[in-house]
C-alpha cells in the first residue's frame, strides 16, 4: 500500500498543528462558533447528538494491521470502545471530547493516517472498490489512481471552499462495487477500441433529498488528463453551482439545470485551455506510485474446492463470505460487520486489534473497508479459510450473510446523529430478528437492504433493491419503503411502495414484499430482477391489503 | 494611521481608496472602484491620472475583465464570507490564464486559516482585520509543500515538490 514519504508526513503534522491552534482560537474565544465550524468540518469533526463525530480518512479503504490496532487503540482510550465503519470506506468515532481531537490526530498521524477533508464543503476521501487489485476482471488497479487523486486533491487551494461536498469514486472492472453512478464524479477505468486503457468520467450523481444517478461527461479520456479533467469539472462547480440554498448546491443540481450536453460542453471548453499544463500527469509520476502497489508475495498454488468436505457452517461462510480471487489458490475473505446483535458496521477495539492479527497472519498484513460497511482481507490462502473461519467465529465475525438480506448498510440514526429523524440501530436488530432462518435468508439469493435515518441519505436508502427511510410524523419514527433500487452497475433508484409504516412494522413488511418476490420469481431472478419486470403494484397491494398498524 | 493589510509577505500601509460612489479624487491617487461602476465608467476611469483597481464579487467573470488589465493595476476579489470559494478561482484565472501581474489583492472575510490557499491562487495582498495582522504571515508557512503546482505569488519562499 501507498506509504508517505518525507513530504507527505509533514503535510499532515503541519495539519495536526494547525488544527491544535484552531481549537485552541476556538476555545479562547478568538475564533466564534461559526467560523471553527468551517474549519473543524475541514478536519471530519461534527458536533452530534451526545458528542463531536469525528471521522477518520482511510483512503480507499485500505488500511494496515498498524493502523487498524491505532484505530482501536484510539477507540479504548478516547472513546467507548468501539468505532463505526462507513459506507465511504471510512471510520467514525462517535464519542471523543473536543479537546482530545487534536491529540488523537496526532495519534493517528504517526501511523500516517489523518482526518482531512472527511467532511465539509471540499473534495472529499477517494473511494474504491474493495477488491481492487486482486479481483479477476480488472482493466487496472485502481488504486493507483485513487492515490493520484488524493494527493491532487488534498489541500487543493483553489477547491477548498466549493458550494458543497465532493465525492469521487474509482472502479476499474464493469461490476461497480463503489456505488460510483451516485458520486459527484464517477472515474471507471475502460478501454478504448485501439485497446488503451483510460477513463470514463460520470458526474451529477447523489443521494440525498434529489437522488439522481450519475452522466457520462466523457466516454473516454487518456490516462494523463485524468487530473485536468478533474479540474476543469470542479473548476465549472465552483464557480457555477449554486450558493443561494444548500439542498441545491451539489453538483448534480447544476449537471442537471444546465442539461448534460451544456454541462459537458462547458468542461471541455475549461478543459482544453488546460489540459497541456502542468496537471499532466507524467508517467514517472505515474510508475512511481504504481511501485506502492506491487502484488504481495503469493505463493504458487492452485485452486481447490477447499468446503467440499467440510461441515455446513463452514460451507455457507465460504460461499458467501468469501470471493474469487485472480491468483489461483487464494480467496478475499469478507469480516461481517453484521452480527445480528450489533449495529451495522460496528467494530470493537478488541474485534479490531483481533482482525489485525488475523491480517498479519492470513493476509499479509493488510484489510480493506467495503462501501457495504464490512471488512475484507484481500489475500487469503483457500488452505487456510477453514483456519480463519473458526478464528473469526470465536470473535463473531463470522456471520455468514454477506450479500444476503442481514447485510444491511445502515447510518448511525438517531442514536447518534443530530440530523437523524429516525432510529435506524434498532430497525436493523428488529430485521435480524425477524429473519434470523439462515436457510430463508439463502433461498432469497442476492439482495439488499439500506437504511437511512433521514432524507440525507447516509445509508444509501434510494439505491437499496429493498431501501428503508427514517421520517418524523407528529413526534413518531415511521419509515417510508422504496423498491427496485440499485448501486451497482445496473445502478436504479427505488420506488416508494406507499405510505410509510411504523417502526413496529417495519420487519413485517418487508416479510411481505419478500413473500411476493418468493411467489413471482422464475428460476434465478433476483428480487431486483422481479420488481423490475412486474413493477411495484403486486408489492403494494401486499403491503397495503390490510390496514397498517399504527 | 493609514490602515493596514498584508502585503508580499508584510504589513504595509494601504495607500488604495475604496472609492465606491465617490467622484474621483483631483490628487491622482490610487483607487479600486467596484466591477459595475468599472463597467459603466469605463472610458471616464480609464482617462484616470492616478492607478486604478477593480474589486470583483464572486458572481463576476474575470473574463469580462480580462481585455481591460493592462490598464489596471490592481484586482480585488471580495470574499462576502467564510463560505464563498469563488475568489480562488478568479485569481488563478487571472494569474493563469490573463497573466495578471498587478496586485491581486483578497477582501472582505479574509482570515489568517485562509492566507495560505488564497497566496497559493496568487493572491499577493490580504486584507486582514488589524487584529490578525500581526504574526499572520506566519500563515505562509502553514504547510512547507504542496501537492499541487500553484502561482505562490507573495510566498516568502517557494514550496518544496515532488
Amino acid at each position: 500500500m501507498y506509504r508517505y514519504d518525507t513530504m507527505d508526513r509533514a503535510l499532515v503534522n503541519e495539519r495536526v498543528e494547525q488544527f491544535r491552534d484552531q481549537t485552541r482560537r476556538f476555545v479562547e474565544g478568538s475564533l466564534s462558533e461559526e467560523e471553527f465550524k468551517l474549519l473543524r468540518l475541514r478536519n471530519g469533526l461534527y458536533i452530534q447528538r451526545h458528542a463531536p463525530m469525528l471521522r477518520v480518512a482511510i483512503p480507499y479503504g485500505l488500511l494496515s494491521s498498524l493502523q487498524l490496532r491505532t484505530l482501536a487503540a484510539i477507540a479504548r482510550r478516547f472513546d467507548r470502545g468501539y468505532a463505526h465503519f462507513t459506507t465511504r470506506q471510512n471510520l467514525q468515532y462517535n464519542w471523543p471530547a473536543l479537546q482530545d481531537v487534536p491529540d488523537i490526530l496526532a495519534q493517528l498521524a504517526q501511523v500516517e493516517m489523518h482526518a482531512i477533508q472527511t467532511s465539509g464543503n471540499c473534495i472529499r476521501n477517494v473511494t474504491s472498490d474493495h477488491l481492487a487489485g486482486i479481483t479477476p476482471n480488472e482493466l487496472d488497479d485502481p488504486r493507483i489512481w485513487c492515490e493520484i487523486i488524493r494527493q491532487w486533491s488534498s489541500f487543493h487551494p483553489e477547491f477548498s471552499f466549493l458550494p458543497r461536498k465532493f465525492k469521487i469514486a474509482v472502479t476499474g472492472t464493469p461490476d461497480d462495487r463503489a456505488a460510483s453512478q451516485v458520486h459527484d464524479v464517477g472515474v471507471h477505468l475502460v478501454r478504448n477500441e485501439t485497446g488503451e486503457i483510460g477513463f470514463e468520467i460520470l458526474a451529477g450523481g447523489g443521494l440525498g433529498r434529489t437522488p439522481i444517478i450519475g452522466q457520462v461527461v466523457r466516454e473516454f479520456l487518456p490516462r494523463q488528463h485524468l487530473l485536468s479533467y478533474l479540474e476543469a469539472i470542479l473548476r465549472i462547480y465552483n464557480r457555477e453551482g449554486r450558493r443561494d440554498n444548500l439542498q441545491k448546491a451539489r453538483i448534480k443540481i447544476l449537471v442537471k439545470a444546465l442539461g448534460i450536453e451544456e454541462f459537458k460542453r462547458r468542461v471541455e471548453a475549461e478543459w482544453l485551455l488546460i489540459k497541456d499544463s502542468a496537471l499532466q500527469l507524467d508517467e514517472r509520476e505515474v510508475a512511481r506510485i504504481r511501485a506502492f502497489f506491487p502484488p504481495p508475495a503469493y505463493r504458487c498454488l492452485t485452486d481447490r474446492d477447499v468446503a467440499a468436505d467440510q461441515e455446513k457452517a463452514f460451507k455457507a461462510w465460504y460461499r458467501y463470505n468469501t470471493h474469487a480471487h485472480k491468483m489461483p489458490g487464494y480467496r478475499a475473505v469478507f469480516i461481517s460487520l453484521k452480527a445480528p446483535d450489533i449495529a451495522p458496521g460496528d467494530a470493537t477495539d478488541a474485534q479490531m486489534d483481533f482482525i489485525a492479527d488475523l491480517a498479519d497472519r492470513y493476509s499479509f498484513g493488510e484489510v480493506r473497508v467495503t462501501h457495504t460497511q464490512n471488512l475484507l482481507l484481500g489475500d487469503v490462502e483457500q488452505e487456510r479459510a477453514f483456519e480463519l473461519w473458526q478464528a473469526l467465529r470465536s470473535a463473531g465475525l463470522a456471520t455468514p450473510n454477506i450479500g444476503t438480506l442481514t447485510d444491511m448498510i445502515c447510518c448511525p440514526g438517531l442514536d447518534f446523529c443530530s440530523l437523524a429523524n429516525a432510529g435506524s440501530i434498532d430497525v436493523a436488530r428488529q430485521i435480524n430478528q425477524r429473519f434470523d432462518d439462515y436457510d430463508y435468508v439463502y433461498d432469497l439469493g442476492e439482495i439488499d437492504i439500506k437504511m437511512s435515518g433521514c432524507m440525507n441519505a447516509c445509508g444509501h436508502h434510494h439505491v437499496g433493491q429493498i431501501g428503508i427511510l427514517g421520517v418524523e410524523k407528529h413526534g413518531e419514527e415511521w419509515y417510508q419503503i422504496t423498491i427496485g433500487g440499485s448501486a451497482s452497475a445496473d445502478a436504479a433508484l427505488g420506488t416508494v411502495i406507499g405510505p410509510s409504516v411504523a417502526k413496529a412494522e417495519v420487519a413485517e413488511t418487508i416479510a411481505k414484499l419478500l413473500a411476493v418476490y418468493v411467489e413471482h420469481r422464475q428460476e434465478d431472478e433476483r428480487f431486483l430482477d422481479v420488481v423490475r419486470r412486474l413493477g411495484v403494484k403486486p408489492f403494494k397491494e401486499r403491503v397495503y391489503a390490510t390496514p397498517i398498524a399504527a | 494611521m493609514p490602515r493596514q493589510l498584508l502585503r508580499n509577505g508584510a504589513v504595509v500601509a494601504d495607500e488604495w481608496v475604496d472609492l465606491n460612489d465617490a467622484p474621483l479624487p483631483q490628487d491622482s491617487r490610487a483607487v479600486i472602484v467596484g466591477f459595475d461602476r468599472w463597467r459603466n465608467e469605463r472610458d471616464n476611469l480609464r482617462q484616470y491620472a492616478g492607478k486604478l483597481g477593480v474589486k470583483l464579487e464572486p458572481a463576476h467573470k474575470v473574463e469580462d475583465l480580462a481585455a481591460d488589465l493592462p490598464r489596471l493595476a490592481l484586482v480585488a476579489a471580495n470574499f462576502p464570507g467564510p463560505g464563498d470559494g469563488r475568489g480562488y478561482t478568479q485569481a488563478r484565472l487571472l494569474r493563469e490564464r490573463y497573466g495578471f501581474s498587478g496586485e491581486l489583492r483578497a477582501a472582505g472575510y479574509v482570515r489568517r486559516d485562509q492566507v495560505f490557499f488564497l497566496a497559493r491562487c496568487g493572491f499577493n495582498a490580504m486584507d486582514l482585520p488589524e487584529e490578525e495582522l500581526p504574526g499572520a504571515s506566519a500563515a505562509f508557512k502553514t504547510f512547507s509543500a504542496a501537492y499541487q503546482s500553484s502561482n505562490d505569488a507573495g510566498l516568502p519562499e517557494r514550496l518544496a515538490r515532488r
